[in-house]
């Protein structure tokens, strides 16, 4: 009588299979001996593009892709090349990147933490992706940045717009292209000075989150220091629809502005109610009841429709740039033409930084001469580039930020189509927009090494 | 005093949605003992019926002449309406302006066509089975239909504005001797609560004097009993269930002004609603309406500044903060029965 019903054939199978499972982290990690994670073997390269396929920001993950397909084809040598035409760096020859032709995979972000960093972790250890970029949200942002952080491949985010992302969570793996909160507050401030006056009583509505908070912390800084007061600070919960209870004691408080610091859904509804309320035709204290949304989306205020006539807030591109401001933004032209071309229609904003993040990237790898996160860190920082619809623009070594003019723009009184929101009113230059590496705002992480990872 | 004022009117109209939902809701459980999870969704598909309509309204063809360059530099020819067309300019702007209210037509048959559907194609399939299952297949059943209407309409909110008559805001203050500015509403959101109650009157109505409506309540109270009589009760509760689709899309459709309509809204509204149902006691159709507006008025009494600085956050969980209470001190809820869902 045995105790154990092992058999010789059993053992064989029990130990082939652990020790394959004791090879699988190897196998994930092939190529350790070239001493960085996912280095690209063969004559393929694979970029990981995570954005939210599903959930409400599901349509800006869309155009997202739509412009990293672009990207990838442009890198390839197909198309027209867009803004590989008129980028300052000449690096890139259109022949993949490093010679290896560029191929990718798409994860779902769902616009959530948790399934953001899922997906990124299985392109990063499934699929070999040597960087990952995409998103459309800040807490999705600050969480696959620290991912790529512990996992050794570059990060180069999408839209993010909270200051964290480069501020108190940046790292050395991560990049941002997209501006940020303090940015469209010191762009939006002079402007607001000069279209409403200098003496103003502010409400402001934020939504109860890391951007919501950095975003409020910012407009009220820049709109104080002009001389505006503010008077009410309201947190919205994130997950409200119907902002009605919030909007109505606006009027009778005093207040003659209204900021929402509200993004996507959250923006449609508050908009939409407070102008439902009539808050826009009314007079208080002698003067036009304002609205500001510091960060506009045109992609999603299409959900707001009429009611963002002549509502200011600010943007980090937008595709009539060049036509508008002239050939200071040039590249704008070459990226609408080729995106309008394939697709029919005219790109967003989440859509050219993500575009122009792909391109910057492989830039980086051609003059590093390496896939190697390090080599594309010293390469990217303190890169100085132009060509790429922004202007010139300067990614600091500091926090790895880019800082490049900032579009003030103002919703259309009658918008031609739905493509055709806004209308821009000014682009603040760069230098206006720049702040210290360690400014308050920003202050409270360390960037520390890059982590090549293997 | 003004604010106080200020936020019952908003109470009373967030309600006015809330009751109308849970309304359904408990027809629905009342009627047929199912827990209907897919609610929400008929609400949401009750706003896209509005979309639809308005998206009829617009359909166009291009002109035969372009009228300029598109952003890409090539000829564009304006789209020119349909129904402009056919029926001329002003009539065809007045369509498409009144919209939002002449969808109430359009939902109507539509919605009752999809609640009968609901309920003959998969609904009746799970009558005998516990309510876990029921709750599971609805729930899944809510998640096919908000994917369909994304697949179609995107996950952006679509703007559906209501009619220019009733767009802008009314000030209640001046009527009641307040400085002006100090309690005004939106008209839209005016009509929304007044067509709220003539929909819930309307369905009390249609249960407390119609011969069909005291056979349903009948088969409500007993309907092993009244089946014994030989009147088929499963035939009058699925019209009842069209009937509830048709209060939820309702609902939807005159939603879709206040806030746009996206494919996510029937879900931010269902767990609401459920609470609501809970809340008022399940199965009691006076409770669901008392309680939706009950948690309608606390909800927005709690987003009050100054109640939040007293209590950060109660905006956030009041709702379920008073569902606890009702809970602990009356199980059944406020109007419950004894016995529903006790067995």
């Amino acid at each position: 009588m045995s105790f154990s019903n092992l058999t010789r054939r059993g053992l064989i199978k029990t130990s082939a299979a652990a020790g394959a499972g004791l090879a699988l982290p190897t196998y994930l990690s092939a190529a350790s001996h070239a001493g960085f994670t996912n280095a690209p073997q063969g004559d393929t390269v694979t970029l990981g593009f995570n954005v939210p396929q599903s959930g409400p920001y599901a349509d800006e993950g869309a155009d997202e892709l739509r412009a990293f397909e672009l990207a990838v084809e442009h890198l390839n040598g197909g198309g027209d090349g867009g803004m590989l035409n008129t980028f300052s760096s000449k690096a890139l020859e259109g022949n993949g990147i490093l010679g290896k032709k560029v191929q990718y995979v798409t994860g779902d972000t769902q616009t959530k933490s948790d399934a953001a960093r899922a997906s990124a972790q299985s392109m990063i250890q499934k699929d070999g992706a040597v960087m990952i970029s995409g998103g459309s949200s800040s807490g999705v942002a600050v969480a696959v940045q620290g991912l790529c952080q512990e996992a050794g491949v570059i990060f180069m985010a999408g839209l993010t717009h909270s200051n964290d992302t480069t501020g108190k969570d940046k790292k050395a793996n991560g990049f941002r292209h997209f501006f940020n909160a303090y940015m469209s507050a010191a762009a939006l401030a002079p402007v607001l000075k000069n279209l409403y006056g200098d003496d103003r009583k502010v409400y402001s509505l934020t939504a109860d989150y890391t951007w919501g908070w950095t975003q409020q912390e910012s407009i009220q800084a820049a709109t104080e220091a002009m001389g505006w007061e503010t008077i009410n600070d309201v947190r919205t919960p994130l997950a409200a629809t119907d902002f009605s209870s919030y909007i109505a004691p606006v009027l009778n408080s005093g207040a003659d502005v209204l900021v929402l610091n509200h993004y996507g859904g959250n923006m449609v509804n508050s908009l939409t109610n407070a102008v439902q309320f009539g808050l826009r035709d009314k007079q208080v204290n002698g003067k036009n009841f304002e609205i500001v949304v510091p960060l506009y989306s045109e992609l999603m205020a299409r959900g707001a429709g009429k009611n963002i006539a002549g509502i200011v807030g600010s943007q980090n591109w937008d595709w009539k740039l060049e036509d508008q401001l002239g050939s200071r933004y040039t590249g704008t032209n070459a990226f609408v033409q080729s995106f309008g071309t394939k697709y029919g229609f005219p790109p967003s904003q989440a859509a050219q930084t993500c575009y122009a993040q792909t391109l910057l990237y492989a830039d980086a790898v051609a003059r590093a001469g390496s896939f190697n996160p390090c080599a594309v860190v010293e390469a990217l920082e303190g890169f100085e580039f132009d060509g790429l619809g922004n202007g010139p623009t300067l990614y600091r070594a500091g926090d790895h930020q880019c800082f490049k003019d900032v579009v003030v723009v103002k919703g259309k009184e009658n918008p031609e189509n739905e493509y055709d929101l806004v209308e821009i009113v000014e682009a603040t230059p760069a230098e206006k927009v720049t702040y210290d590496v360690d400014h308050p705002m920003f202050a409270g992480g360390e960037l520390g090494n890059c982590n090549p990872g293997a | 005093m003004d604010a106080i004022l200020l936020q019952l009117l908003n109470g009373l109209d967030k309600g006015s949605a809330y009751a109308l939902i849970a309304l359904g809701l408990t027809l629905i459980f009342g009627t047929l003992g199912v827990v209907n999870f897919a609610h929400g969704a008929i609400f949401m598909i009750g706003a896209f019926c509005a979309v639809t309509l308005s998206k009829i309204f617009s359909l166009s063809h291009l002109a035969s002449e372009p009228s300029g360059t598109d952003f890409l530099g090539k000829p564009k020819y304006e789209d020119i309406l349909y129904i402009k067309e056919w029926f001329g300019e002003s009539a065809g702007a007045w369509m498409l302006d009144w919209s939002v209210p002449l969808s109430i037509l359009f939902a109507i048959p539509v919605m009752i066509a999809i609640g009968f559907i609901m309920e003959r194609g998969l609904i009746k399939h799970f009558y005998k089975r516990p309510h876990a299952d029921q709750i599971l297949v609805t729930f899944g059943l809510a998640i096919v239909l908000q994917e369909v209407i994304k697949y179609f309409y995107g996950a952006n909110p679509i703007p559906t504005a209501a009619p220019e008559a009733f767009r802008g805001s009314f000030d209640f203050g001046v009527l009641l001797g307040f400085d002006p500015n100090a309690i005004i509403y939106p008209y839209w959101r005016l009509i929304y609560f007044a067509f709220s109650a003539l929909i819930i009157g309307g369905v009390f109505a249609f249960l407390q004097f119609t011969t069909f409506g005291m056979v349903v309540r009948a088969g409500m109270a007993d309907r092993e009993t009244v089946g014994l009589l030989g009147i088929n009760i499963d035939k009058r509760f699925t019209i009842m269930f069209g009937i509830a689709a048709a209060v939820a899309g309702l609902a939807g459709v005159m939603y879709a002004p206040i806030n746009s309509p996206n494919y996510h809204m029937g879900m931010d509204f269902l767990v609401l609603s459920f609470v609501v149902v809970v809340v008022g006691g399940m199965g009691s159709l006076p409770g669901a309406v008392l309680a939706g507006f009950l948690l309608g008025i606390l909800e927005s009494f709690a987003s009050m500044n100054e109640v939040k600085n007293i209590l950060p956050g109660i905006d956030q969980i009041i709702i379920y903060v008073v569902a606890i209470i009702i809970l602990l001190t009356r199980p059944r809820g406020l109007m419950g029965r004894k016995g529903v869902m006790e067995e």
